[in-house]
């Protein structure tokens, strides 16, 4: 039988060379089809995993918690317009809940910062040292500040790399050096590890960071000592996280006296709503285009389906000499599904290395992360060699089926 | 000697719209080992239904068919593919070769179906095309052969099985004088080797070759006589 099934793959592409333009038109549909399998499933795994790096460059166990407008006799301010969260809240949620590992708070605004001659507009956060565990930066020099700094509103920066790139020369090491903020000398004492982007598409690494207490008393200022623009927590583990929220609501609620129905004050994420949104988005996107690419291999099996009917007819008359001869059922059928399956196999394979350009094409030219994976390949492959069994089924079971005598006077 | 081929009561019957045809009306007849047979008869008489009986492509509608002892009717289509396969080889008046594949691909034919290792249907079909007449010629496929040598590759990929019967139907129809003769000493030559052989044709000088003339007629055996005239004894 492997005899057979060999000499049969070689009679096929035998016929296949012999037809190009017709193979190649057939095998279009498949082409298309596992082609678009493998770059859109690329890049869908690219973005999920581009998310899943955001997730963990946030800390993955993360609460984020922010004041939402409050209601004063009708008015509601904007989010954030009134005091709602402090310094106290923070403290208080992590001496109340056990769940939480840490508890951290921060406030921050857009700045001029200065070194030397250049000058940059970026974001400073006034943060608890806390934030930095909870948030999960790491240095790619120098190191974090400490309570003491904390304590003593020391005059210390942990500064993005963009920051960096933008004040500093290639080459020139940031730490030590002194930076401006408000005329505010400040020195610098770390780099953080780049995070790129966030899933809301701001640069992460835009940053100057320095202590609360500084923040709050030289630098950004304060209408309301204490107030802060969020506060960050975090779970030890992950299941907790969902716990460790109705629990901050709770504690929160109860220091701001809100009672019965009436609506918070203040607003709580989790990492994992930021990233479900994100991988949905993604999903429902990849959902989409795995249809469409299905119905492009749909439409190459009915191609295939129909260029083999084509092919029975034509050779009618070496089928009925192939049945005179000996071949059974089973023979004629095996060689119309083998050519079936050589023209699905040859169209995956070109859509392979069609659908594997074109995901690092649009990697390149977009900027989008790409991941191509084994798995992936092989699924679309399979898959046109489903494709080709099953639409190459009838013809072949039409062929199988000529009566030798009339095929053999088939003119 | 022995019966190769026995028919008894051989009916076939078929419909064309709504006529009935009556190809085979009660045809009896016994072929023994080691005969060559011509089966003659106008067109239309029953031979070629006979033809397609005897080579297991068709079954009859009503009595029996024995090949080798073997009863053939109610045979499944597998079952007689496989009687095809061992015992039966063909030869046809079209030559009946599959076009753009070699001579060696074409004799190999019948060994594919058998399921034999590659090099000895290599081997068996190249000792046949060399016992017609066509060695180095392997590997020319049908547009490069003459008619004549066309033929010879169809009796080699008939011969390759060793089967115990012939049937040649019309072998000589579509060629010149000096090729007809040539196919026919092979024949000859292979029935002098103890195969059987049953030859269909309508002219008398190519039944003449053969040594039992059977004459069909309205699907009965209208004559069944030996030719003692034979043209190379």
């Amino acid at each position: 039988m492997s005899t057979f099934v060999w000499l049969t793959i070689m009679t096929a592409l035998r016929v296949l060379r012999r037809n190009r333009l017709r193979a190649g038109l057939t095998m279009l549909g498949i082409i298309i089809g596992v082609g678009a399998v493998i770059a859109m499933v690329s890049i869908g795994e690219g973005a999920k995993l581009a998310v899943q790096k955001q997730i963990a460059s946030m800390g993955a166990n993360g609460i984020l918690i922010w004041p939402n407008y409050s209601m004063i006799g009708g008015v509601r301010g904007g989010q954030g317009a009134v005091v709602t969260l402090t310094v106290a809240d923070a403290i208080d949620l992590k001496k109340k809940i056990p769940l939480l590992a840490e508890a951290g708070w921060s406030r921050s605004g857009t700045m001029q910062v200065m070194s030397g001659g250049r000058n940059w507009s970026t974001t400073v956060i006034g943060a608890s040292p806390s934030v930095l565990t909870i948030r999960a930066w790491a240095y790619s020099s120098g190191g974090p500040f400490t309570q003491t700094d904390m304590d003593t509103a020391a005059r210390v920066a942990l500064i993005g790399q963009t920051v960096v790139d933008n004040l500093f020369d290639p080459g020139e090491e940031p730490v030590g050096a002194i930076i401006r903020l408000k005329n505010v000398p400040i020195r610098v004492i770390g780099v953080l590890s780049p995070k790129g982007q966030s899933p809301s598409g701001s640069d992460q690494d835009d940053v100057v960071m320095i202590p609360f207490s500084t923040a709050e008393r030289k630098v950004l200022g304060t209408s309301f000592l204490g107030s802060v623009g969020g506060v960050f927590a975090s779970t030890d583990r992950a299941e907790d996280v969902f716990d460790a929220v109705d629990q901050i609501r709770e504690v929160l609620r109860s220091r701001h006296r809100i009672q019965g129905d009436r609506p918070d004050d203040f607003i709580i994420r989790t990492q994992i709503d930021v990233a479900k949104v994100q991988e949905g988005t993604s999903e429902t996107l990849t959902g989409m285009l795995l249809a469409i690419a299905s119905v492009s291999l749909l439409v190459g099996g009915i191609g295939i389906m129909n260029i083999l009917l084509v092919s029975v007819t034509e050779r009618t008359r070496e089928i009925g000499i192939r049945m005179a001869v000996g071949a059974k059922r089973l023979h004629i059928m095996m060689q119309f599904l083998i050519e079936a399956m050589t023209l699905s196999m040859v169209g995956g394979g070109i859509g392979v290395l069609f659908g594997v350009t074109a995901a690092r094409l649009t990697s390149i030219i977009a900027g989008w992360p790409i991941v191509i994976e084994g798995e992936t390949i092989l699924t679309a492959f399979g898959f046109s060699l489903v494709v080709g069994l099953f639409f190459g089924l009838y013809p072949a079971n039409k062929a199988a089926r000529l009566n030798p005598i009339e095929a053999l006077r088939y003119e | 000697m022995s019966p190769l081929i026995v028919c008894e009561d051989l009916w076939k019957v078929y419909r064309v719209g709504d006529v009935e045809v009556q190809a085979l009306r009660g045809l009896s007849v016994t072929i023994n080992k080691g005969e060559f047979v011509a089966i003659m008869g106008t067109s239309g008489s029953g031979k070629s239904t006979l033809m397609n009986i005897l080579g297991c492509l068709d079954q009859p509608s009503k009595g029996r068919y024995q090949l080798g002892g073997v009863e053939v009717k109610g045979l499944q289509p597998d079952q007689l593919a496989e009687i095809r396969n061992r015992q039966i080889g063909f030869v046809f008046q079209s030559f009946n070769l599959i076009p753009r594949t070699s001579a060696l691909e074409n004799a190999q034919l019948p060994l594919m179906y058998r399921g034999l290792p590659l090099k000895e249907q290599r081997a068996v079909a190249s000792a046949a095309l060399e016992r017609v007449g066509l060695k180095g010629r392997e590997h020319h496929t049908p547009t490069q052969l003459s008619g004549g040598q066309q033929q010879r590759v169809a009796i080699a990929r008939a011969l390759v099985t060793s089967p115990s019967l012939l049937l040649a139907d019309e072998p000589t129809g579509n060629l010149d004088t000096r090729s007809s003769l040539e196919i026919m000493e092979i024949l000859e030559g292979l029935n002098r080797d103890g195969i059987t052989v049953i030859l269909v044709t309508h002219e008398v000088d190519i039944a003449a070759h053969a040594a039992r003339e059977i004459v069909i007629k309205d699907g009965q055996v209208l004559s069944d006589r030996p030719i003692h005239h034979r043209v190379h004894s």
